[in-house]
């Protein structure tokens, strides 16, 4: 599978640690970036965009999200640069790599539970 | 891998996900978990549950990383308490923060196992090593209270039988650091019965408690035997004998031992191994050097202890100056020693002599830039005998077996004359008869007199005249040492005889000597008054008893004592 998006090395990782917990990490990780995200969409300034950015890049990037840890990080330094220009557009971004990876971690709780 | 004890460990991190996780790890490896979602809680946590270690994210609401961080490190006190913060921070100037808020460590988000526990661990032994060190500072700390403590008692205990003496009589002055005990040295003073003074200054090899050992030994037998009426050489005996005996061989103890006749303006003097003390005559200025002629006390065996004493006139005014070698030892920054020339100086330019303990501390302040605390001074002065009060002697027993009639005579021949003096013991026995107590020192002082007569002008056929200047006094005292070791025959007879007479009694004294006698007739024409350096102290006698006589050509001496009722 493409690892772009999610790192399945990572995700495989996280279950062992995880054992029965697993699925319930990755709903966790869901929520908690659901509320992230709106809270990207509501910033209307630069540090409360980037301290955002900054919290869900390190959970993206704990959890596998390899792309959107990255998106995550690009928003972090443009908000600390206050590079404000053009910056819904990266926000957009990274709505549209949470909805590209929010169907692969539901189908591997999905999987993960079958097991 | 040596397993860990389980620490419990604060996460403090505000996403779920990712504390989730954390928390899992760390459980996973052991630890007890405890998290908290923002700064805030993390410090109500530590105050509440005072966990071994914090992982901290540095990004929070309510509160950040890095004031929760302070207030922890706060709470903390003294222990350590590592804390990691958990960052995905990559700019030095973030990291900078978080290590001034306190921060130990960090860790790299994504969350890495191996290194997490590694790091972990690490900070756990330095946790420990922390602990440790504390701990051993408050043992240090115990330890030292309980040294000083014991210091203390010792202390205490001492001074109560240091201070049994005469430290505060009007003729003596001293310098010495309240903890000179520790430092080895001793100062110890007492009036004898017949009211000379008996001035000891000793220092003992070592530092401490073990230099301090010896000093109790040392002044019981100080001040048991200066109280009885021992000589200086009977004391220095007893005292090297029981150093000897007690002490480690690599222990003794300097000393030097004086005693100052107020009556017979003398001072006796023996000098084991201490600096250079100084009689100093008022008159002429003229400064007499008390060299050291003998090893330290504790050193030699009984039987090679060399006991012999020099005498010296003295006159009112007069002083001796004694000190300790931590006043010639002290040394200057490129570890230049006082030395005795310098002390000498300080001798020399000293206008006032009350001034010259002043005189000499500043000069090893000037020469040190500080004050050492080992250093010892003592300066005893002659005065008119008159001035001085000897404390009356203190008895412990009831009385009731009190005897009071009986008489005993003693003889003492050439071999005993030369070692051993007689007048303690016979002084005590006569103190079991109380009606006598009340003149103990018209009694110490008439039967020393005696005996001294009987001896040295009597058996040993020395010429009182002679002590009539300083060198002639001297010349007196050489005399009396040669003839007493060549001496072969001559006896010195004691006749005691104690009666009762109504309700008090009556003590007879006659002592009879070997000698040649002399012309008591010319001798009882002197003024009554004449009690200077010459003249046998039959002036005193005659003064302090009743009925004093002579017959034989002056061979035998009588004299009474006597008694009413007791009270």
């Amino acid at each position: 599978m493409d690892n772009t998006h999610l790192d399945r090395d990572v995700l495989s990782a996280l279950q062992e640690v995880m054992e029965d917990g697993y699925p319930e990490l990755l709903d966790t990780f869901l929520s908690d970036s659901e509320e992230r995200l709106s809270l990207l969409r509501k910033a209307d300034d630069a540090d409360r965009l980037g301290a955002t950015a900054h919290s869900f890049k390190g959970s993206s990037s704990n959890m596998g999200a390899t792309r959107l840890a990255e998106l995550c990080h690009e928003l972090e330094q443009r908000a600390k640069e206050k590079k404000l220009e053009g910056i819904e557009a990266l926000v957009g971004e990274i709505d549209g790599e949470f909805a590209i990876v929010r169907p692969l971690f539901e189908a591997e709780r999905q999987r993960s539970l079958a097991e | 891998m040596q397993p860990l004890e389980p620490l419990t460990i604060l996460i403090a991190e505000d996403s779920a996900a990712d504390r989730m996780l954390l928390s899992t790890i760390v459980r996973r490896q052991g630890h007890e978990v405890l998290t908290a979602s923002n700064g805030a809680e993390a410090v109500e946590a530590f105050r509440s549950q005072r966990p071994h270690l914090v992982l901290m994210d540095a990004m929070m609401p309510v509160m950040d990383g890095f004031e929760a961080a302070q207030q922890i490190k706060a709470l903390a006190g003294e222990t350590l308490v590592p804390i990691i913060f958990l960052t995905s921070l990559t700019e030095s100037e973030a990291l900078a923060r978080c290590l001034e808020a306190g921060g130990d460590d960090f860790l790299a988000k994504p969350y890495n196992q191996v290194i997490l526990a590694a790091k972990i661990k690490a900070m756990d032994r330095l946790r420990r090593l922390q602990a440790t060190v504390l701990e051993q500072r408050d043992l240090i700390a115990r330890h030292h209270d309980y040294l000083l403590n014991e210091q203390r008692v010792a202390k205490a205990v001492f001074d109560k039988v240091a201070h049994s003496g005469c430290l505060n009589a009007p003729n003596i002055r001293y310098l010495q650091s309240p903890y000179a005990l520790f430092n080895g040295d001793l100062l110890l003073a007492a009036f004898t019965p017949v009211g000379d003074m008996h001035v000891l200054l000793g220092d003992f090899t070592g530092h401490g408690l073990p230099a301090a050992v010896g000093a109790m030994p040392l002044a019981e037998v100080f001040y048991g035997m200066t109280a009885k009426g021992y000589g200086l050489s009977e004391t220095l005996r007893e005292m090297n004998a029981k150093l000897k005996r007690i002490l480690p061989v690599d222990m003794f103890c300097c000393a030097t031992l004086l005693r100052l006749s107020f009556q017979r303006g003398s001072v006796e003097v023996w000098n084991g191994g201490m600096p250079d003390g100084y009689l100093h005559n008022a008159t002429s200025g003229e400064r007499t050097a008390l060299t050291a002629r003998h090893l330290p006390l504790g050193v030699l065996s009984p039987q090679t202890f060399d006991d012999r004493t020099e005498v010296f006139p003295m006159a009112v005014g007069d002083r001796v100056f004694l000190l300790s070698d931590g006043v010639i030892d002290t040394c200057d920054a490129n570890e230049q020693l006082f030395g005795v020339e310098r002390l000498e100086q300080v001798f020399a330019a000293n206008r006032q002599p009350d001034a010259l303990f002043e005189e000499i501390e500043q000069a090893l302040r000037d020469f040190r830039g500080e004050a050492r605390d080992d250093v010892s001074m003592v300066e005893v002065s002659l005065l008119d005998a008159a001035q001085l009060s000897p404390p009356a002697p203190v008895y412990s027993d009831s009385g009731q077996s009190c005897p009071l009639d009986w008489s005993v005579s003693f003889e003492f021949r050439a071999a005993t004359l030369k070692r051993f003096n007689p007048l303690p013991y016979l002084l005590q026995l006569l103190f079991e008869v109380h009606g006598l107590r009340a003149q103990s020192g018209a009694l110490y002082s008439v039967l020393a007199e005696l005996y001294s007569n009987a001896l040295e002008h009597g058996v040993l056929g020395l010429d009182s005249s002679l002590k009539r200047d300083a060198s002639g006094f001297a010349r007196y005292y050489q005399q009396r040492s040669a003839r007493l070791d060549e001496l072969q025959d001559g006896y010195v007879r004691v006749h005691l005889q104690v009666t009762p007479k109504g309700e008090g009694g009556c003590l007879t004294v006659r002592v009879e000597d070997s000698g040649k006698g002399f012309d008591v007739v010319r001798v009882m024409e002197r003024p009554v008054d004449d009690v200077r350096l010459s003249g046998r102290g039959v002036s005193l006698i005659r003064q302090l008893s009743h009925h004093a006589s002579w017959s034989d050509n002056g061979r035998s001496a009588r004299v009474e004592f006597f008694w009413e009722a007791q009270a």
